[in-house]
């Protein structure tokens, strides 16, 4: 499989603290990576550097061998990377339709066509016949699912989700499962942080696990689960190796 | 266009630009402690300037003498339009920027109003005061005696709000600025601060209403352009700076008189607009802003 | 609606197309009533009432679009209403150009100017802004007083030279002034109801309501408030042109003072900012309010009409924040309007 993002070298410091130091793996295309690590790993800083929110102070960001890092996240966006928040920010004055219609404009230009292609990418994250709902009065999960389907909207190639599958019932997660399993069978490559580890593994087909701002190791995650090192990284969390 | 005649156009902007300077002071007192933009500011101010008046009418008073009274009056005016108005702008749902900008406008034109009713449209002045038409010699120029008072008035006002800025209040009111919302965890009560911080911005406008009314026409309508010259001087300042007020205060009272010198006296704004418009694009946040 | 149904016909049944369909035939039946309505008045004053009203109405809907849609709040709108009539009317004085084609070349001068203004101030925040369009306003305002080929502070007369319907002069009647009002009022209302539609529409809802999700989905900001300020500025001149032609008579102090920004302003905020009807609403209230006090206050010369609109202003600014077409709404709507404020 064709490598779709690189990640070269990428450090950041806020104000003296460096959230992340010299960082670089790949990313597949078609895949789904999971980017794990402890709290305070660096772990949304490093999405923000991909996405454009933020820049990198060195190295670079490649997408299809194009630079994206520094370009803003208008930009970013426009090349093809969409994001899910960790807290989750939906367009509270809109209805569910309206919201993932602000995605769909990205590359449509007609509102009877984004409201098109907003209610058929409903369809695919199983929200469409909230479809009318106003966006504040969804439950947190289909609040979650919103995001999805709004960052979904914009076409991207890949998609970052920031703890999607945080906080949800056993339930819940499941379905969340299933919906990023359905996103990458539409074509699109997932990177997801998450510390649900239970249900993380299982999805993922390659894991990056990050440690105090830096790459601890990258592997398959059956491998990746059972370095002494990660586990090391661990304690203090209920996570056991097998 | 001799050197004399600039220099004396020179002093006389600078003087106004004091009081320039004193009003932009209240104005940005207000404005950075709370992000509110009082589009009545300047007709606080000529309120200020009426109250001078009916008290002068009334007692004999010189302006001069007022300044403590009429300080005073302004202070609870200014608490008053903050409990009546401000306090409830400021928690209303919806659009809360936009019912700032338009109460405030709002209430800028029931004063203009109000004082109408009372006094006219006619233009009125004080006549007959302490200082009334003397003049002064300095230098070789003449300096009108109100104007120099007023001068050195203003500055004595600014070092009163130095005074105040060094005390307990001064530094919950610049508490209150850097982090509005924090300041209820160090028991400052935020209401409080801010009703106190509308009644000492409009006190030290009322301060130089009181000036201006021994030296300047009193109208209903004077309020709009000393407003307009504030928001320039804040803006050139830096918002919540008081040395900022000062300086800008100065440079646009300088930079008035000398439009109207070298271009024409109809067209003395545009000189300060124009200066305005500049500080703008080059430093949105002004000689001295922190914001 | 059965989620197997075809998208298309889902789609229709939404509720955010079916609002905009209800909108347009709303708006389609008010426009046949406005039309109709002066036929049986034959009273001057209530027709000039009615023709201002129509004319504040348009003006403040294209104020809305920057002001209520966009979120930038403009309080020096009455510089591109002078530019837009002095420019038709000086083509007519000079050139003979008609001011039915003279008001588009005056817009198109409203809309450059509004431009000019927007690219240096669109980055400040609210309250700055609005006092840099205070200032612009002014500043304009100085120029045109002191410059005579505009007539300077004597202004321009615009000799009555027969009935025309391309010269939009009228003497007889003033039943073709009102048709020109309603056209352009109809004509904002509806360029309001395709933009709160359209792709700019949903950018500026999403950019209030969360920035960084809004540029997460590639939401170009400037470029869109540089559309509003264009669109605003076009049909304020146009409005401009029309109210020269009907008044006869343009200076300063009438074309580009600072009350007349906020005359433009206020009604969009009284009805509601960023409503298609709130503008409207706002017009039909306070055009007649402010004539009336006028006509029976103000000519005193003591103030009274000015206190009663502070007061109106203040009581409404905070008694209905949303503005008067929050009165309309139903209860579901209110929540949604509650929470855009929290996010504003």
């Amino acid at each position: 499989m064709a490598t779709l993002l690189e990640v070269d070298g990428v450090s950041k410091s806020f104000g003296g603290v460096a959230a992340n130091v010299d960082i670089t793996f790949n990313v597949e295309e078609g895949a789904i990576l999971g980017l794990i690590g402890p709290n305070g790993a660096g772990k949304t800083s490093l999405f923000n550097s991909i996405s454009g929110e933020v820049t990198p102070d060195k190295g670079e960001i490649r997408l299809r061998g194009k630079r994206i890092s520094g370009l803003g996240p208008v930009a970013c966006s426009r090349a093809g990377v969409a994001r899910t928040f960790q807290v989750v920010r939906s367009f509270d004055s809109m209805s569910v339709l309206e919201n993932v219609m602000v995605g769909a404009f990205s590359h449509i230009n007609r509102a009877r066509e984004a409201a098109r292609h907003a209610l058929h990418t409903l369809d695919i994250c199983g929200l469409g016949a909230r479809a009318d709902t106003p966006a504040h009065s969804l439950t947190p999960p289909e609040k979650r699912r919103l995001e999805v389907a709004r960052a979904l909207a914009t076409n991207p190639t890949v998609l970052l989700l920031d703890e999607m599958l945080t906080g949800l019932t056993p339930t819940e997660a499941q379905a969340g499962v299933q919906l990023i399993r359905d996103v990458r069978r539409n074509g699109v490559t997932v990177v997801m942080v998450e510390h649900v580890m239970e249900v993380l593994l299982p999805l993922i087909d390659d894991a990056v696990v990050l440690n105090l701002g830096r790459v601890l190791t990258v592997g398959k995650p059956t491998d990746v689960v059972r370095n002494p090192e990660v586990i090391r990284a661990y304690l203090g969390d209920r996570y056991v190796a097998a | 266009m001799t050197f004399h005649v600039v220099a004396q156009v020179a002093l006389s902007g600078l003087l106004m630009g004091l009081i320039y300077a004193l009003v932009a002071a209240g104005l940005s007192l207000i404005f950075g402690l709370m992000d509110v933009v009082n589009f009545a500011h300047g007709e606080l101010l000529m309120v200020a300037m009426f109250a001078t008046f009916v008290i002068f009418q009334a007692t004999g008073l010189d302006p001069l003498l007022q300044l403590p009274l009429v300080a005073i009056l302004l202070f609870g005016l200014g608490v008053a339009i903050y409990r009546g108005l401000i306090a409830r702008a400021l928690s209303v749902q919806f659009n809360r920027g936009m019912v700032q900008i338009f109460v405030t406008f709002g209430l800028a034109i029931f004063l203009r109003g109000a004082v109408q009713f009372v006094f006219g449209g006619d233009f009125r002045s004080i006549s007959g005061s302490l200082l009334g038409d003397r003049t002064l010699h300095l230098f070789g120029l003449f300096v009108p005696l109100p104007q120099m008072a007023a001068g050195i008035a203003s500055l004595i006002a600014f070092a009163g709000l130095l005074l105040i800025s060094r005390t307990e209040f001064g530094k919950a009111l610049e508490a209150t600025r850097e982090d509005r919302d924090a300041v209820a965890l160090i028991g400052i009560d935020r209401n409080k601060i801010f009703a106190l911080g509308w009644g000492l911005g409009a006190a030290t406008v009322g301060v130089a209403g009181a000036l201006l009314a021994g030296f300047y026409y009193i109208s209903p309508n004077v309020g709009a352009n000393f407003a307009l010259i504030a928001y320039v001087t804040v803006a050139l300042g830096g918002f919540g700076s008081l040395l900022g007020a000062l300086v800008a205060g100065l440079l646009i009272g300088l930079v008035e008189a000398m439009t109207a010198l070298f271009l024409e006296p109809s067209l003395k704004q545009v000189g300060v607009y124009a200066v305005y418009l500049l500080v703008l694009m080059l430093r949105p946040r002004g000689l001295f802003g922190t914001i | 609606m059965e989620l197997t149904a075809p998208v298309s016909l889902r789609l229709g049944h939404s509720a955010t197309i079916r609002r905009r369909q209800h909108a347009l035939i709303l708006g389609a039946v008010l426009i046949v009533a406005l039309g109709l309505l002066p036929l049986p008045i034959h009273d001057v004053y209530t027709q000039n009432l009615i023709i201002l009203t129509l004319l504040f109405a348009g003006l403040a809907q294209a104020w809305n679009i920057l002001g209520g849609y966009c979120g930038q709040i403009s309080l020096g709108h009455a510089l591109y209403f002078g530019i837009g009539g002095y420019v038709s009317t000086l083509l007519y004085l000079r050139l003979g150009i008609p001011p039915t084609l003279g008001m588009f070349v005056g817009g198109a001068f409203g809309a450059m100017a509004a431009l000019l203004v927007g690219w240096p101030c669109f980055r400040l925040s609210g309250h700055y802004y609005a006092i840099a369009t205070v200032v612009i306003g002014e500043i304009g305002y100085l120029l045109f007083l002191n410059w005579d080929f505009v007539g300077g502070a004597n202004g321009l007369y615009i000799p009555f030279k027969g009935e025309s319907l391309i010269a939009l002069q009228f003497r007889t009647s003033k039943l073709p002034f009102h048709y020109a009002a309603l056209i352009y009022a109809a004509a904002c209302w509806f360029i309001a109801w395709v933009v709160e539609g359209s792709r700019y529409g949903f950018a500026w809802r999403a950019v209030k309501d969360d920035v960084v999700a809004a540029r997460s989905l590639a939401v170009r900001i400037f470029p869109s408030k540089m559309l509003a300020a264009a669109l605003s500025g076009l049909l304020t001149g146009i409005g401009g042109a029309i109210y020269a032609q009907y008044v006869g008579y343009l200076d300063p102090e009438s074309m580009m003072s600072g009350t007349l920004s906020i005359l433009i302003a206020l009604p969009a905020v009284l009805g509601g900012v960023g409503t298609l009807w709130g503008p409207l609403l706002g017009a039909a209230v306070l055009t007649p309010v402010s004539e009336l006090l006028r006509s029976y206050l103000g000519g005193s010369g003591r103030g009274v009409d000015l206190m009663f609109y502070g007061a109106l202003i203040m009581a409404v600014s905070l008694a209905r924040p949303a503005g008067l077409v929050s009165l309309f709404v139903w209860p579901g709507q209110a929540k949604l309007r509650r929470r855009r404020g929290d996010a504003a």
